[in-house]
């Protein structure tokens, strides 16, 4: 069981900050994201686009922002749980909360912030109507282990990197290959796009475009995909396949949270705005963009505030009996749980001759 | 303040002519937010970059929009329910050309 004090959902700018905000207040922090890095959509979605409201940064890109709040965040050492779900959220007796993450990862903490953005990141899912009828049968939104498809008769559909990339890769290791795209034109790395070329001119990838994947069949498992050329002519053609991988990027899912019985409009967690963001379950904050009241803004900018009032309160709640009053970094300087000290130079008081 | 009609088919198949305006830098996925014409947090997901299909819609009108650019092409190669009339809403800027614009929003993708 991991314990820290304050279990953070959603590890982008928002959630990233907290750890600042906190450690100033010497509370320790642990982080849990479904995405396999920290940064949320601006690792995820886009890193290499520029952000101009971030007070004091007249232009940033978003993988910047986030390399910097590693920085800022790292004298306070939080911990990281990526690649994982938080799922679900259980009261102890003694007030505090235990999340376990879909791998079943625990996690113990009294106050839980949920900076969770716009939600955990899902495979995007084709609308075919026995899609999830063969779910863990042949069909797969992400590739864990490439040994399943040994020997195996595959099937990809999509036009990005993930699609070719795993193209590639499944060549050497599948029986056959075959990349559906709805385009006859690919977007993805230059390298990516050319070596699928190469192979496909080998034969060893089989390329079927422009063309979709319309129906699936197979008695109890996944026995072959029904194709339909998208071009002029608008042939249909049946597959055999053992694996049908469609992989068509990710898009954000509020998720398990929404059933914690945390009150949501809007597709977001209502907080209490007029104090320190906290949702109708005491010691359950939602701060940044998953949040919602009146005249909320989605803006990191405003993320950063939330975060900071919701670490004075997560304080209160911790230490109801500790007087505080909060200390300008500038006075105080900041000392990291790693020993570290950043202070403002001392000025010198000495007579000149 | 130059306002321009717009008939907007939201995703239950109701109509809804709206005044748009040409003069806020607004584009069409902002326009359908702003009269809540789909519920928030389904439609403009990535905030207008183009990245997400939540704002996908169909152009039934006859209007001369501007070209697709190369990342709203790509997006609707990976979207799901894309129609020869396709459009990112997101990537629709309100001119006083798109007077009297028709479009029906696309499903939210599930």
């Amino acid at each position: 069981m991991i314990k820290t004090d304050i279990l953070i959902i959603g590890a982008g700018p928002t959630g990233l900050f907290t750890v600042f905000e906190a450690g100033l207040l010497q509370l320790k922090c642990h982080l849990i994201d479904a995405l396999p890095q920290a940064g949320g959509q601006c690792s995820e979605i886009y890193p290499k686009k520029p952000i101009y409201d971030i007070p004091g940064f007249p232009e940033v890109l978003a993988g910047d922002l986030v390399h910097n709040l590693m920085e800022q965040a790292k004298p306070f050492q939080p911990g990281f749980t990526l690649g994982e779900r938080a799922q679900t959220i259980k009261k102890l007796d003694d007030g505090t909360f235990v999340v376990t993450t879909n791998k079943g990862t625990e996690h113990c903490a009294p106050v839980v912030a949920i900076a969770g953005g716009l939600g955990s990141f899902e495979p995007r899912k084709p609308p075919l109507e026995n899609l999830s009828d063969y779910e863990g049968k042949g069909v797969a939104y992400m590739i864990k282990d490439p040994e399943v498809y040994r020997d195996k008769k595959v099937v990809i559909a999509g036009g990005g990197d993930s699609a070719l990339d795993w193209s590639i890769f499944l060549t050497d290791v599948a029986a056959e290959v075959t990349l559906v795209h709805r385009r006859n034109e690919f977007r993805g790395a230059l390298d990516s796009v050319e070596k699928v070329q190469q192979l496909k001119n080998k034969g060893k990838i089989k390329l079927i475009t422009p063309a979709e994947v319309i129906g699936l069949y197979g008695e109890h498992r996944l026995e072959g995909v029904t194709l339909q050329k998208t071009g002029a002519e608008k042939e249909m053609l049946d597959l055999r396949a053992d694996s049908f991988i469609p992989l068509f990027g990710l898009s954000p899912k509020l998720g398990p949270i929404g059933d914690w019985g945390l009150e949501i409009e809007k597709n977001a967690i209502k907080v209490d705005n007029t104090l320190d963001y906290q949702t109708n379950i005491p010691g359950i904050y939602a701060i940044g963009d998953v949040n919602t009241y009146p005249g909320k803004l989605k803006l990191i900018l405003c993320g950063f505030h939330e975060a900071t009032l919701m670490c004075q309160s997560a304080y209160q709640r911790i230490y109801p009996d500790k007087k505080y009053v909060m200390k300008y970094t500038t006075v105080g300087g900041v000392t990291g749980f790693d020993g570290s000290k950043k202070e403002a130079p001392k000025a010198v008081v000495k007579k000149i001759e | 303040m130059s306002d321009i009609k717009i008939k907007i088919t939201d995703r239950e198949g109701v109509s809804h002519e709206v005044d748009a305006p040409t003069d806020m830098n607004m584009n069409l996925m902002e326009v359908v937010r702003s009269y809540e014409l789909a519920p928030e947090g389904t439609i403009g997901i990535c905030g207008g970059m183009a990245m997400c299909a939540s704002c996908q819609c169909y152009v039934t009108s006859d209007h001369a929009l501007p070209e697709k650019s190369d990342d709203e092409e790509a997006m609707l190669a990976e979207a799901f329910n894309v129609e020869e009339n396709s459009r990112l809403g997101c990537q629709v800027h309100i001119t006083e050309a798109l007077d009297g614009l028709e479009v029906v929003l696309a499903p939210e993708e599930l």
